[in-house]
């Protein structure tokens, strides 16, 4: 073989800081979907079809979350008689288990006669992914944005019902001043699958001008982190 | 069910014959020598190894010693981009420029991310509505500093297909190494390396319907490399590590096949192409067909469906239909961000949320279209039904 393409050897391992290959002895990530979420995606339950089926079900409340534009969409509407959920309708623009999670989420809070609406606000995203028997660790975002859904759609209960004092507002706060990122951003880039400083700095650049937040911002991530993966 | 797989840009299988020919090097009967030892079964591998680089010099178009083998396309385009770097990174000229597109695929876009960090400078150029970079534009950012392009010839995902001599012409005047990503091209457009005037090409064997694990990087004689990772020296020192013989051999041997069956494949597959392309649009309402109308690879349809979400039309057409395609959704990537490459042609986040690539390939019949045509108008209504979204094209159309 002639020689005219000459390649210097350099006997040195490359060392590079930044790119850390990191293996941990943890379950390999799955990411098909249990026959639970298949049948809720495939038949999904308290779907509203019609305008005139909304009509008919005269809501209490109702909630919406998401967009088209983020890729999920979740509207849900609630019926509530001597406090108790009675009834539930949804809409979802999403993938399978954004489908699955809004159609099981409707299930949990209309099952034996209803549930009462302090305890539909108890319901966490982790008690829906174990009702469809568990989601792709990446999909969890969905049961999130489903449980806000509902949230929404029983502070729009409250506050149609005079309830006022019960409404739980979830406000946002600036924790990056420079680019303004909230604490919410942190928490929608942790839920999007950053669960470390780096990763969710890709993300939402936070902390890159503003460096006095880094510390609080790794207090955060931790919080999430634990809070939906823990 | 029977398994209607229409992801072909994905990977594909490997053709019987390059079985056939691979099996014969492999076990104690095959050609298990290493071409390094100096003896007369690692004589006979060395010369299954030469025999073969010429197999795809021949293709290429190019000397036999311009041809690297390799673990995969993604391996080729490291060594050539990372390659270039090192081997550049203390030159007089201080040439410390790199440019690439926003629409290339991950193994580019993250090499180059790195070589950022490793202190280079990068231009990501913008793309036209259909995912073409334009010549005259590449012009313009070349500076004095520019040491490499790097432009894929046709899209992985919208199969959009780029002038490639028109590029390298550019970077041909301006003293500029080019580099292509040729792994959705080899099997389908012409990849003779002295027509497309590049310095630099990739391609690998698992879009060609050979095997997994081998890819190839052409280097012009005269273009220095460093190499990335060290050892026996092997492949000019570039890949260093025992040659995977059987591979390589299959690797060729896929290539050649690839290439004698061209004419009549690209035919029979733009057919079904526009025949699934033209029938979709009709039969569904609110539909968008991303990447170039003409100049697109023959074997790729993308189509955006509004108002749904494509990883659930995937899982639907899977379970029902055993069609197996992809999505640009954002809830098929492991970022969760939809398709970069819809995104850069312009078109918004919902878009690039409903869209479904199908790429047809060797298996394809007419009857597995018929029966996309067939289910996919069912399966849209049924998520429409589900889905509270309504947007009006107006909306969407960038």
């Amino acid at each position: 073989m002639s020689d005219e393409l000459k390649t210097v050897v350099e006997l040195k391992p490359m060392r590079h800081k930044d790119v850390e290959a990191k293996v941990s002895a943890g379950k390999m990530e799955e990411w098909f979907y249990t026959d639970i979420v298949k049948e809720h995606f495939f038949n999904p339950r308290n779907l509203l079809r019609t305008e005139s089926e909304l009509k008919q079900f005269q809501a209490d409340g109702y909630g919406s979350v998401g967009s088209a534009a983020c890729g999920d969409k979740m509207d849900m509407w609630i019926k509530v008689k001597d406090d108790r959920i009675v009834g539930s309708l949804f809409k979802t623009f999403g993938c399978g288990s954004a489908i699955a999670s809004t159609s099981m989420l409707t299930v949990m809070i209309t099952e034996n006669g209803g549930m009462k609406v302090d305890d539909a606000l108890k319901i966490k995203p982790q008690d829906i992914v174990k009702r469809l028997g568990d989601l792709p660790q990446r999909k969890f975002h969905c049961s999130v944005l489903g449980d806000k859904a509902l949230r929404q759609a029983i502070n729009d209960y409250f506050r149609k019902t005079g309830q006022n004092e019960k409404i739980v507002v979830e406000g946002a706060q600036v924790i990056d001043m420079i680019l303004k990122i909230t604490d919410k951003d942190i928490e929608e880039a942790v839920l999007e699958g950053a669960h470390d400083f780096e990763a969710v700095q890709k993300k939402t650049k936070v902390g890159v001008q503003d460096k006095s937040c880094i510390p609080k911002v790794k207090e955060l991530i931790k919080f999430y982190v634990e809070k939906y993966y823990g | 069910m029977k398994e209607i797989y229409l992801d072909n840009a994905a990977t594909t299988y490997m053709d019987a014959r390059v079985k056939n020919e691979m099996e014969r090097y492999l076990g104690e009967e095959g050609v298990y020598g290493n071409p390094g030892s100096f003896n007369s079964i690692g004589l006979r591998a060395k010369r299954a190894l030469d025999d073969a680089r010429k197999r795809v010099a021949t293709i290429l178009g190019c000397n036999d010693s311009e041809v690297i083998f390799t673990g995969s396309g993604t391996e080729s385009i490291n060594i050539a981009l990372q390659g270039i770097a090192r081997a550049n990174k203390n030159n007089k000229a201080k040439k410390n420029h790199i440019i690439t597109s926003k629409v290339e695929h991950k193994a580019i876009l993250e090499t180059c991310e790195f070589l950022e960090s490793e202190g280079y400078s990068v231009t990501y150029l913008d793309v036209d509505q259909y995912g073409l970079v334009s010549p005259e534009k590449l012009k313009s950012a070349i500076t004095p500093e520019t040491l490499l392009v790097t432009i894929m010839y046709a899209n992985n995902e919208i199969g959009s297909v780029n002038n490639i001599s028109a590029l390298s012409k550019v970077c041909k005047e301006s003293k500029v190494l080019f580099h292509t990503d040729a792994c959705q091209a080899a099997g389908y457009l012409d990849i003779n390396v002295k027509n497309l005037g590049v310095d630099l090409m990739t391609i690998n064997g698992s879009k060609l319907y050979g095997p997994k694990g081998v890819g190839v990087l052409y280097v012009r004689t005269g273009v220095i490399l460093k190499p990335i990772m060290f050892g026996g020296g092997q492949e000019r020192g570039l890949r260093s590590g025992t040659e995977n013989i059987a591979g390589i051999i299959g690797f060729a041997k896929a290539l050649e096949i690839a290439e004698e069956e061209k004419p009549m494949e690209v035919r029979r597959l733009s057919e079904l192409r526009d025949y699934l392309i033209k029938e979709l649009t009709e039969r569904v309402p609110k539909v968008m067909l991303n990447g170039h109308p003409t100049q697109r690879l023959c074997n790729n349809a993308n189509i955006s469906f509004i108002d749904v979400e494509g990883e659930a039309i995937m899982l639907m057409m899977n379970e029902i239909a055993g069609i197996c395609a992809s999505s640009g959704s954002a809830c098929t990537s492991k970022t969760l961000d939809p398709s970069h490459v819809i995104l850069a042609t312009g078109r918004p986040y919902e878009v690039a949320h409903g869209s479904i690539r199908f790429t047809l390939g060797r298996s394809t019949t007419k009857e597995d279209i018929d029966k996309v045509i067939e289910v996919i108008p069912g399966i849209i209504e049924r998520l429409r039904e589900i889905s509270p979204v309504n947007l009006k094209m107006e909306e969407v159309i960038a």
